[in-house]
């Protein structure tokens, strides 16, 4: 092994004083005195989420009431944690949805598993999963944790919908092919 | 072993690449021997030609003769002979090869028929992929993924066409998803017999429907689901169960009849979803029964036999101390695998018991379903188990009547349904492997729960002669054992000696003690069959009548 002597440079005599660097530490104290505060009183107050946030996955309805998930799996396929499992099934005919055909009979999300990336939001053809602003999730037990289909929809709520897209086909459907 | 005739060879040139291939291919089979890919929809190669999706457009050439004298045109630059090329594009499909014949699959012009006809295609397509079953194994997405526009150009309204339709008690039909193919008509035309599906009106409104008054309810109805490059005819057993892509494939050997179809078991997590025919051009080319895809339901099934808690080591003391009694009657089964009635036969010589095989016979359908309903009756013939061709146990009976046997094994038979009295069954002590409950199990004393077909690995014989195996596509139900294991487990216990009941020790075994399987082993049986000598039973008659690719011996020699 080598060894380099590096010189240590003498201190200034207002180095020596200490003074100089006392005020510079008052300065900083004095100035946050009057700002306001950067903390939260956690959980009573809550941060302003910012749009785009990705908070817990949930499913959504659009505007009429319809569940938007179709059960395409797609989410299911893509999550890097297998946090999601979804039992398929199809829409009885004598619900006003019917023309949409398929929705979920089971739609679990595994909490302790999700690693909030927010992939199956990306991946969804129908905008039917979104991950919103709820950030804070605690539970008892390991069951606690898997979010079902009733407990998606509830923290999931009503989104816009751009497209309506099942509703113009339902229209379409019933319009027929005129003239023809 | 047979060797087929060698064809006639035709060389081509598929994008500059010379191959010589059989006379009679098409030029979609001839790129596929040179690895390239022609898309198409409407060609099937166990099908007629139609030609009518013009997905498969090649450009094509042949090599330039001078029409005077027929001398071949030489190009001056490259020595060679000048090509001809057909100024407008044809179909791959219905342009069989020629000799010296050019063909350009990758070329501008190519491309750009794919990417016209993908268009059109597209134009009325109803893009519900989320909630298509076909989604993953769909053409159409596949070529709109190499030929599609990614956007559409088409403004107006959407066709629209009759959904969610009833096409029989076992096919859904979608007919906006329907690229009108016509696969489904040719198939129910050519293979099924049963001539019920067509078009009606004309142009962007023609649609598949069925004759008027009659439904798809054929036994074959669901290879038309098979063969539909769309989501236009789906399964309604399949339907909205399973995305395709979870599904794990495991190819397996039909257990319905002695025709052994080839088939893929498509599950996930130990469940099984679906079970879909696997090309074997000896056997059932592309096609299966729709009465085998349902087999997979019974591995659970409410009537499985679940293990009773009992420790395994004294159902097998049981088991011993009966057999060790005397008097034992071994009933094997045309179900079970060929190493499962192997080792059987051990235990029968073991016990110097009479051996039995309970004959299953239903009217054979000239198709894929054939009179005997053993898979796996030849199996038994070259196992030794037996060496006439199964019938009823009326024999059996005479003999328990008599009271010469006093304990009877049964390797998966139901022996009331195979004719046994009640008052039969109570004479006897019952020592039963299977894998669902019934009358025999109900009176057994013993009753070691066993795995289905499903569960298991193994081969079948069929009724070429054609040894072919299965694998195990799920895992075992808890607590049941492996037949091959009990009944090795069975012949040890009685004091026969045990190479192992892996498949490899028993096909050790196999080779070593029966000539026609001499050098074989499991792993070097090919997935599509291996073809054995059969002379040995030439004077036996099957109950077997004609089916595809296969002719009864006698009716050969008749004819």
């Amino acid at each position: 092994m080598s060894f380099k002597t590096v010189e240590r440079k003498p201190l200034s005599f207002a180095e020596r004083t200490y003074v100089p660097q006392i005020l510079g530490g008052l300065k900083t104290t004095f100035k946050k005195m009057v700002k306001p505060n950067e903390t939260l009183e956690y959980p009573e107050a809550r941060p302003t989420i910012p749009p785009g946030y990705r908070g817990v996955p949930t499913l959504v309805k659009d505007p009429n009431g319809r569940e938007k998930c179709v059960s395409c799996q797609l989410c299911e396929f893509v999550c890097p944690p297998k946090a999601i499992r979804i039992k398929p099934g199809e829409i009885p005919a004598d619900d006003p949805t019917a023309h949409v055909e398929k929705a979920p009979q089971e739609f679990d999300i595994d909490m302790l598993r999700c690693i909030y990336c927010g992939l199956c939001q990306e991946v969804c053809p129908e905008e039917a999963i979104w991950l919103q602003n709820v950030f804070s999730l605690s539970g008892y037990t390991r069951e606690e944790m898997v979010n079902n289909k009733a407990k998606l929809y509830e923290l999931g709520g009503t989104l816009p919908d751009d497209h309506y897209k099942w509703d113009k086909k339902k229209a379409a459907e019933e319009a027929g092919n005129g003239g023809h | 072993m047979i060797q087929p005739a060698q064809p006639e060879l035709v060389t081509v040139f598929i994008d500059g690449q010379e191959i010589a291939v059989p006379k009679g291919t098409n030029v979609i089979e001839a790129a596929r021997m040179v690895g390239t890919d022609v898309p198409h929809y409407c060609y099937h190669p166990k099908l007629s030609i139609a030609g009518n999706c013009r997905m498969c457009l090649i450009e094509l050439g042949m090599p330039m003769t001078d029409r005077a004298t027929r001398e071949p045109i030489m190009d001056e630059a490259t020595g060679k002979q000048k090509i001809n090329w057909i100024p407008r594009p044809q179909i791959g499909c219905g342009t069989t090869v020629a000799p010296g014949m050019h063909v350009k699959t990758q070329s501008p012009m190519v491309k750009e028929c794919r990417e016209g006809v993908m268009e059109f295609l597209l134009i009325n397509h109803p893009l519900d992929c989320p909630i298509c079953d076909q989604a993953g194994e769909c053409k159409l997405q596949e070529q709109a993924t190499g030929y599609g526009r990614g956007y559409s150009r088409f403004i107006e309204q959407k066709n629209v066409k009759p959904k969610r339709t009833r096409l029989g008690p076992r096919v859904t039909l979608d007919d906006e998803r329907c690229v009108l193919c016509s696969r489904c008509i040719r198939f129910t035309q050519e293979v099924a017999k049963d001539d019920v599906l067509g078009f009606v009106d004309r142009g962007s409104y023609s649609t598949l429907t069925c004759y008027p008054g009659k439904e798809l309810e054929n036994n074959y109805s669901l290879n038309t689901v098979d063969i539909c490059p769309v989501g236009a005819l789906t399964s309604t057993d399949f339907r909205f169960k399973m995305r395709v892509w979870f599904l794990k494939q495991t190819n397996s050997i039909c257990p319905e009849s002695s025709v052994g179809v080839n088939t893929v078991v498509w599950s996930r997590e130990g469940v099984i979803y679906r079970i879909t025919p696997r090309r074997n051009d000896e056997v059932n080319d592309t096609w299966m029964p729709d009465s085998g895809r349902v087999l997979y339901k019974e591995v659970q099934a409410e009537n499985r036999l679940q293990p009773t808690g009992d420790p395994a080591s004294d159902l097998l003391a049981t088991a011993t101390r009966l057999l060790q009694g005397g008097a034992v009657a071994v009933v094997g089964s045309g179900r079970s695998s060929l190493e499962e009635q192997f080792l059987t036969a051990k235990l029968a010589r073991q016990l110097h018991a009479a051996t039995f095989v309970v004959g299953r016979t239903g009217a054979g359908d000239g198709i894929l379903i054939s009179a005997d309903r053993n898979p796996n009756t030849r199996g038994a013939l070259v196992t030794g188990l037996i060496s006439e061709v199964p019938g009823d146990l009326a024999a059996l009976g005479r003999e328990i009547d008599a009271g010469k046997v006093k304990t009877v094994v049964s390797v998966g038979e139901d022996l009331s349904a195979a004719g046994l009295t009640a008052e039969q069954l109570a004479k006897v002590a019952i020592v039963y492997l299977g894998s669902h409950a019934n009358a025999t199990s109900a009176a057994a004393q013993v009753v070691f729960p066993t795995l289905t077909v499903f569960e298991k690995s193994g081969s079948f014989i069929n009724q070429q002669f054609r040894l072919q195996k299965f694998a195990s596509a799920v895992p075992g139900l808890t607590g049941a054992t492996d037949d091959r294991v009990v009944l090795d487990q069975l012949v040890t216990a009685v004091g026969g000696e045990s190479a192992g009941s892996d498949l490899v020790s028993v096909w050790r075994e196999l080779a070593a003690g029966i000539p026609g399987l001499a050098d074989l082993t499991y792993a070097k049986i090919p997935d599509t069959g291996l073809l054995l000598a059969d002379d040995t039973w030439s004077q036996l008659t099957f109950p077997e009548g004609e089916s595809l690719h296969h002719q009864p011996a006698a009716a050969e020699t008749t004819a």
